[in-house]
């Protein structure tokens, strides 16, 4: 059966699963406004899957992108509410651009020399939280001082709603970018040759020198666009919240990187789809929403995302070794 | 006037700090020319190969293509005027398909910046109906046999235009069958005008598929003509320099009474194995041939306490064998020399003596810490044994050559005090002189020792001359035994092919 050999279409069946399960256990889940809800709580999440699908593929792991998105998030917004500016496109063109110039940073020492993802990320994660909380400051921006344009831009929905006791609801605009942002990745991967090298890069480095590949540039177009993701992902999520928390994000890379992972990415490199991220995204979004209304305590979603990240990886290794043979 | 040699090398000479990697080499390769190039390891075939495409530039000398000098010949370059290499790994993607592997590189020499899949398509369908083979397109190529992967390899190169393609030991993962495609192959591409230059270690290969040969030694030329002008004698002769034995081994008679050091009845390993008996005496050398998948390995792996999923009697020297682990397996006196010695044998990093008491702890260390002083008596007892060419048994493994490492695989195994060893493809990757020495080794072993070999071999020649009896295997059981002067290499060809009409019948 080629369709089975698909991984997307595997994810695609037990998203329907899952689905279908937990609107048995759980009626309200079919409910129009907690699809919209679940669907905001997709953006941020998968905004940064798709950077660390570009990583993931390349063979690599990305750590840092959490605090790159602090960075963008918090620099940005500290310095519109220090100049009294209130705009959006600039400070998300900016925010994208830190995050893009530290992605860059990565992509350097890992290329350069040669380094472990893991540990050059880890290293320049740490780094850039600690000189973010330690140069520009500790304090939440909170809504009262949050510029209004920002917090303007955040509530914007595409589709209202009105539920029968009067109130309405809606679907936040924020999906449409994080939809722009796919089709536009899923684009790059599959017909540009700067996305195959991704893969061609991940499958054997060694191969894809010989062939021709300028790898450095594979190298920085991978964690250029991982971090800038994560600078815009970050903004944006202030935004939708809000907030502007010096402290945010710890914790969320492995949400993050358990949906790319349950989205069939090779932990190995070399595979994995855009597809596949964005479903792996909405079953991590779609079971934590449950746990919530299930009422289940927060610390017990983390046992559940650590569980399924740990099943997840195990499928994916078995799948890999046994091509491997 | 005759147009000027595809290649001409004129007076190459290449020094790595001291060492004279190639001393005034001159070449030419023709068009369409199927030449092989021999050699042992170290004797400067892949200097050759790595100047001729331009990644190391020569010291001294010229390369000429088409009468022509390309000035600093870069790899670009070298691939602008149709060289392709084709390396032992192959450089392929394992997890992309068949038909991106193919394109990769022509739209990256195109300078392209967007993917035309459909163009791709098309020209991967062209190319592989070029060379007369059928591949899944879609398939990764990660899931295709070796033999698949190798004509991917060849498939890339043509679609790169090549004008002469360099194979580095295309035939290493291939078996006989897939030889034979490859061979078709390759006299296709010379009919199409293509050039190759073959490096490989089998003499019937060389003999069979080249038509000159160019012999080099120490990074000298030592000799080369029409292939015609060489037998296997006389390539050995001037590969190592000297004369090698080439007479059969003949085991000492033993008492037939004697208990058999190994004793197999009736056994079956999961779906891999049926019904295997076979006897092998101390002192005899016994030669498992057949295809890849013909169950050899499983039935080694079975022996040393790998499988768990065996039924039927082993025995050794009488004494019943259930080994449960690879320890218990040890401990009665068995010792597997893998195939893959450097993913499964060796720990690269590490001196030879650690490697040499790896596979026997206990005996080391008997309590906590280590015994160093027998530790070292011993490691240098088998390093003389097994003549291991080194600075001392300190060096890192990963500094030997390949025959050297595989001496310390089997000496290591010797310090387990093994009764019987089990090779299984022990001569892999080794040069012809040391490939001799090896067998030199094992056969005093079993005359000195008494040990038992079981030799596990898809060379047929080195089964042919060092095996009492060889025992053919396919699809999981024993099919057939040659022994004494019916053992010879066309009469284990002659049962390698019956086998596969068989299963194509």
């Amino acid at each position: 059966m080629k369709l089975f050999n698909n991984a997307d279409v595997v994810i695609a069946l037990i998203l329907l699963v899952a689905m279908v399960f937990i609107g048995l256990v759980n009626p309200a889940f079919w409910q129009l406004s907690n699809i919209f809800s679940l669907l905001k709580s997709n953006v941020v999440i998968g905004l940064m899957a798709l950077g660390v699908l570009l990583v993931m593929i390349s063979g690599g792991i990305d750590v840092s992108f959490t605090a790159f998105a602090v960075a963008g998030m918090y620099l940005v917004v500290r310095s519109m509410v220090a100049l009294d500016y209130d705009g959006v496109i600039l400070p998300f063109l900016c925010a994208t651009a830190i995050g893009g110039l530290l992605g860059l940073m990565n992509a350097g020492i890992i290329h350069k020399f040669n380094m472990i993802p893991l540990i050059v990320t880890l290293g320049t994660a740490s780094v850039v939280r600690g000189l973010v909380l330690g140069l520009v400051g500790t304090s939440n921006v909170n809504i009262n001082q949050m510029p209004d344009a920002l917090i303007a831009f955040g509530r914007t929905d595409i589709a209202t709603l009105e539920r029968a006791n009067g109130t309405t609801y809606g679907l936040t605009a924020m999906i449409a970018i994080y939809v722009a942002a796919a089709l536009c990745m899923h684009l790059v991967l599959t017909r540009t040759m700067i996305g195959r090298s991704v893969y061609a890069y991940g499958a054997d480095p060694e191969a894809a020198k010989r062939v021709g590949f300028k790898t450095g540039r594979t190298m920085i177009f991978v964690y250029c666009t991982a971090g800038a993701l994560a600078g815009f992902a970050g903004l944006l999520h202030s935004s939708m919240i809000w907030l502007a928390n010096p402290r945010d994000f710890v914790g969320l890379e492995l949400d993050v990187i358990a949906a790319v992972v349950l989205g069939g990415a090779s932990i190995f490199g070399g595979r994995g789809t855009v597809l596949g991220t964005v479903l792996g995204v909405f079953i991590l979004v779609m079971i934590q929403n449950s746990l919530i209304l299930m009422g289940i305590d927060t610390t017990w979603q983390r046992v559940v995302v650590g569980a399924m990240l740990l099943a997840a990886v195990t499928v994916t290794a078995l799948r890999d070794r046994r091509a491997l043979v | 006037m005759a147009s000027p040699p595809l290649i001409e090398l004129r007076g190459i000479s290449k020094r790595f700090g001291g060492v004279r990697a190639l001393d005034d080499v001159s070449m030419t390769i023709e068009r369409a020319e199927i030449r092989c190039l021999a050699g042992e390891n170290g004797s400067g075939k892949s200097t050759l190969i790595k100047i001729v495409s331009g990644v190391y530039q020569p010291d001294e000398g010229e390369i000429l293509f088409d009468g022509k000098s390309p000035g600093r010949l870069d790899p670009a370059t070298s691939i602008a005027h149709g060289i392709q290499v084709i390396y032992q790994d192959l450089s392929l993607f394992p997890t992309l398909t068949v038909v991106e592997n193919l394109f990769l590189n022509t739209y990256l020499r195109e300078r392209q910046k967007t993917v035309d899949w459909r163009r791709g398509r098309r020209m991967a369908r062209e190319v592989l109906d070029r060379l007369d083979v059928d591949l899944d397109l879609d398939a990764n190529v990660e899931t295709l046999p070796a033999a698949g992967r190798q004509i991917v390899a060849i498939a890339r190169a043509v679609l790169a235009e090549a004008r002469l393609i360099i194979m580095d030991e295309p035939t290493t993962a291939l078996t006989g069958r897939e030889v034979e495609r490859m061979f078709r192959i390759v006299r296709d591409l010379q009919q199409q005008g293509i050039a190759v230059l073959f490096v490989s270690h089998k003499m019937r290969e060389m003999l069979e598929i080249s038509e000159a040969l160019s012999v080099f030694r120490n990074g000298k030329k030592v000799a080369e003509g029409p292939i015609a002008e060489f037998d296997e004698r006389a390539i050995t002769r001037a590969m190592t320099g000297r004369d090698l034995n080439t007479g059969r081994f003949a085991a000492p008679r033993r008492d037939r009474d004697a208990t058999p050091r190994l004793t197999l009845e009736g056994v079956s390993v999961g779906d891999d194995v049926h019904d295997v008996s076979l006897r092998v005496m101390p002192g005899e050398v016994v030669g498992l041939s057949g295809r890849i998948g013909a169950g050899r390995t499983t039935l080694a792996k079975a022996i040393f306490g790998l499988r768990q999923d065996v039924t039927g009697r082993m025995e050794i020297d009488g004494a019943r064998l259930a080994p449960a682990s690879v320890s218990d397996a040890i401990a009665a006196g068995v010792a597997y020399v893998p195939e893959d010695r450097l993913s499964e044998g060796l720990f690269l990093g590490r001196s030879i003596r650690d490697n040499a008491i790896s596979a026997a702890m206990d005996r080391y260390a008997p309590r906590l810490w280590l015994d160093a002083g027998r530790a070292r008596t011993e490691t240098e007892r088998m390093f003389d044994d097994m003549q291991i060419v080194a600075p001392g048994t300190d060096v890192p493994v990963s500094t030997l050559s390949g025959g050297n490492q595989q001496r310390v695989v089997i000496g290591r195994w010797l310090m387990t005090d093994a009764r019987l060893l089990i090779l299984n493809g022990p001569t892999v990757g080794v040069d012809v002189g040391s490939k001799e020495q090896i067998h030199g080794i094992i056969h005093g072993l079993t005359r000195d020792r008494g040990l038992a070999v079981v030799m596990i071999s898809d060379d047929l020649p080195e089964l042919a001359a060092n095996c009492n009896r060889v025992l053919t295997m396919e699809d999981g059981r024993l099919t057939g035994e040659l022994a004494g002067d019916a053992l010879t290499e066309d009469a284990l060809e002659a049962s390698m092919a019956g086998a596969s009409a068989r299963e194509t019948a």
